[in-house]
């Protein structure tokens, strides 16, 4: 291309597909061809859809177990420093740390760390909160929450051409192929 | 795993079951019909003449709120030896009724049971508006609500800290725990759908609030990918906790020596007792908004009868907890035990024992025939008749057993005054407000769930390349 500009600020190529069989069959003929800078979008979690774009497997289950021991850990300490070292209690004669009365109070707050782990693990992982993304300048972009299904072949991919990867785009069966800027 | 679930009405070559959703729906229709409700510009009247009602209700606990604040709790009816009556009543009432939220959206999805779909976003908003009215009844009795953080284990300058071997220490972790999951579970759910309305906005105002609690979700492949993973470890987390919950405060009672509370039975009892309570108001709630909003193509007959066979089911737990508390008051040989439990049935309390058999063990066998099960009018008067008898089921545990205990020189009665009941049916008004609130501006079913029931959206072949 005869400037560097018009393609630096180019976000990407966006297929639009009318149901999800379609845009799992293009996401992994996408990827068989060698794309990996890319993204698919569908108004609904489509299990062969991570697989078909190559997405390794989430970290998310190691970050809630991490969470839920953290979480574990730090009820029980808790409760024995408060009720042992703080502040010790003589309650009808037991042991300052009767740990088998500690086992309610250490569960919930199991739960509690694995749980805020796991919401805001999630969004972390999708770098949520995003108020920009450049894939909503596609004009149809909207419907992506409703009833259709988009591809998109993103410009930062090594493999990527405005030539050859908007003509392959065009020949898997999409409804319209759009550039989308950044 | 699920084709294998939908396949077996088939294969069981039974009659064929109603379908968790009406033929001839798009992804475009659902998404249309459920956000329409929350995105037309003309509130209906039928609304504002519900809510109308339930905020005048609500101020009357404002009211009583108020002057309970500004007295003490001398108001209520509560004294010695009834030190807690209405306010412990109605606080498990509202908890367990949110337990059916939680049942319905866990362990119902660990279940794989495809109806669930339909009504998993509004019972679990009905949780957390219990969750929130059950708040209201220990921080008010602590007669000092505001100074109800001394509750919380901190660094005071009183050098104090909780005592941890205490069962109302329990409760507060476990019930703030509660509310701080259903509360996550419920938005995490909400967040693709917050993008729905985000996108099909037409006011500029709603694009952007929506927009700003969707917090840039975008349906990426990558984003459905972590997010399927904690909607299912929400839920494998939720469903241990609701368990713990009602556990803990059934301890409340349990953990005490008082005959009539001090069983082991309560914990699973209290949780079945929960249950059946929380879809009792599910179908309450539910009824009239499905004929209002017309939402019969999404809640069908076939969600209705279900709701009415987990009634059944749980009443009938609840039913062996009574026979049970009976049974070990005899059997113990213990003058205490049996002395309480004949009071219960015959004492100056006996008509709320005899009302709360009558509600929770006799109304429900109604439920063995299916012509009830699928008459939404029965099913109706049912579910109302199941809420006042396990509101009974309460009173009955926490007034029978406390009025009457081992020394006849302490005994007493309880008689509840205006400001009881001004409290209680207040948090009714507040629940029925909130409830009416999340209808208007949220969407009550989750909509990216039910596009995920409909056939179109069944990929057929696998990916092209191992993983």
């Amino acid at each position: 291309m005869a400037s560097s500009t018009p393609i630096s600020t180019l976000h990407g190529i966006v297929a639009e597909f009318d149901d999800p069989n379609a845009l799992v069959a293009a996401t992994a003929k996408a990827h068989a061809e060698g794309y990996r800078a890319m993204d698919a979008y569908a108004p609904f979690p489509i299990e062969e859809l991570h697989h078909a774009i190559g997405a390794p497997p989430s970290k998310l289950p190691m970050i809630v177990l991490i969470g839920g021991v953290i979480g574990c850990i730090a009820g029980f300490s808790l409760e024995s420093w408060a009720n042992a070292v703080a502040y010790p209690l003589n309650v009808a004669g037991k042991p300052f740390i009767a740990w088998p009365m500690f086992i309610p109070v250490t569960f919930e707050c199991t739960i509690l760390g694995a749980a805020l782990s796991a919401v805001f693990g999630m969004l972390a992982l999708n770098g949520l909160p995003h108020p920009y993304h450049p894939i909503f300048n596609h004009p149809r972009f909207a419907a992506a929450s409703t009833d259709k299904f988009f591809l998109c072949i993103e410009a930062r991919d090594p493999k990527f051409s405005l030539d050859r990867t908007h003509a392959f785009l065009q020949t898997l069966g999409s409804r319209e192929v759009t550039t989308v800027e950044d | 795993m699920a084709d294998s679930v939908q396949a077996i009405p088939e294969a069981r070559g039974g009659p064929a079951l109603v379908p968790v959703i009406a033929p001839g729906h798009s992804f475009a229709t659902v998404t249309q019909k459920i956000t329409e409700v929350v995105l037309r510009k003309d509130t209906p009247l039928g609304w504002f003449l519900a809510l109308a009602p339930s905020l005048a209700i609500a101020g009357a606990l404002a009211t009583a709120l108020t002057y309970l604040v500004l007295t003490g709790i001398g108001i209520w009816g509560n004294n010695q030896p009834v030190g807690w009556a209405f306010d412990i009543t109605n606080f498990v009432w509202w908890i367990g009724i949110g337990h059916a939220g939680t049942l319905i959206s866990a362990i119902l999805l660990l279940f794989r049971q495809q109806w669930r779909t339909s009504i998993n976003r509004f019972a679990e908003a009905m949780t957390l508006a219990a969750v929130a009215c059950a708040g209201i009844f220990p921080l008010m009795h602590t007669g000092r609500p505001w100074l109800a953080y001394w509750l919380l284990p901190y660094p005071s300058t009183m050098d104090l800290w909780p005592n941890f071997k205490s069962p109302l220490v329990w409760d507060v972790f476990a019930v703030s725990t509660y509310l701080t999951v259903s509360a996550l579970f419920w938005f995490t759910g909400l967040i693709p759908d917050l993008a729905t309305l985000r996108d099909s906005s037409k006011s500029k105002v709603g694009r952007r609030i929506y927009g700003l609690l969707a917090m840039g979700w975008r349906n990426s492949a990558y984003h459905w990918q972590h997010y399927e993973i904690a909607y299912l470890l929400l839920a494998g987390l939720s469903t241990p906790l609701v368990v713990s919950v009602h556990s803990v405060v059934s301890f409340d009672f349990a953990v005490s020596v008082l005959p009539g509370w001090h069983t082991t039975i309560f914990p699973p009892y209290f949780v079945a007792g929960a249950i059946y309570s929380g879809f009792a108001m599910v179908l309450t709630l539910m009824i009239p908004l499905r004929a209002a909003y017309g939402m019969q193509d999404f809640i069908t007959m076939r969600h209705i009868e279900n709701m009415a066979k987990v009634m059944l089911a749980t009443g009938l737990i609840v039913g062996y907890g009574y026979s049970l508390e009976a049974f070990m008051a005899w059997y113990s040989g213990n003058k205490y035990e049996t002395f309480m439990m004949w009071n219960r049935m015959t004492g100056p309390y006996w008509w709320s024992y005899a009302l709360l058999i009558l509600c929770n063990v006799v109304t429900p066998t109604f439920l063995w025939s299916k012509r009830v099960r699928t008459s939404v009018g029965a099913l109706f008067v049912i579910s109302i008749i199941v809420n006042i008898g396990m509101w009974l089921e309460r009173f009955v545990i926490v007034v029978t057993s406390l009025h009457r205990d081992f020394l006849p020189s302490s005994w007493g009665r309880f008689q509840p005054t205006i400001w009881d009941f001004a409290t209680y049916f207040g948090t009714i008004g507040m629940f029925m407000t909130l409830m009416l609130l999340f209808v208007r501006f949220l969407p009550m079913i989750s909509i990216f769930e039910i596009r995920t029931l409909l056939p179109s959206a069944k990929v057929n072949q696998s990916p092209g390349h191992g993983h």
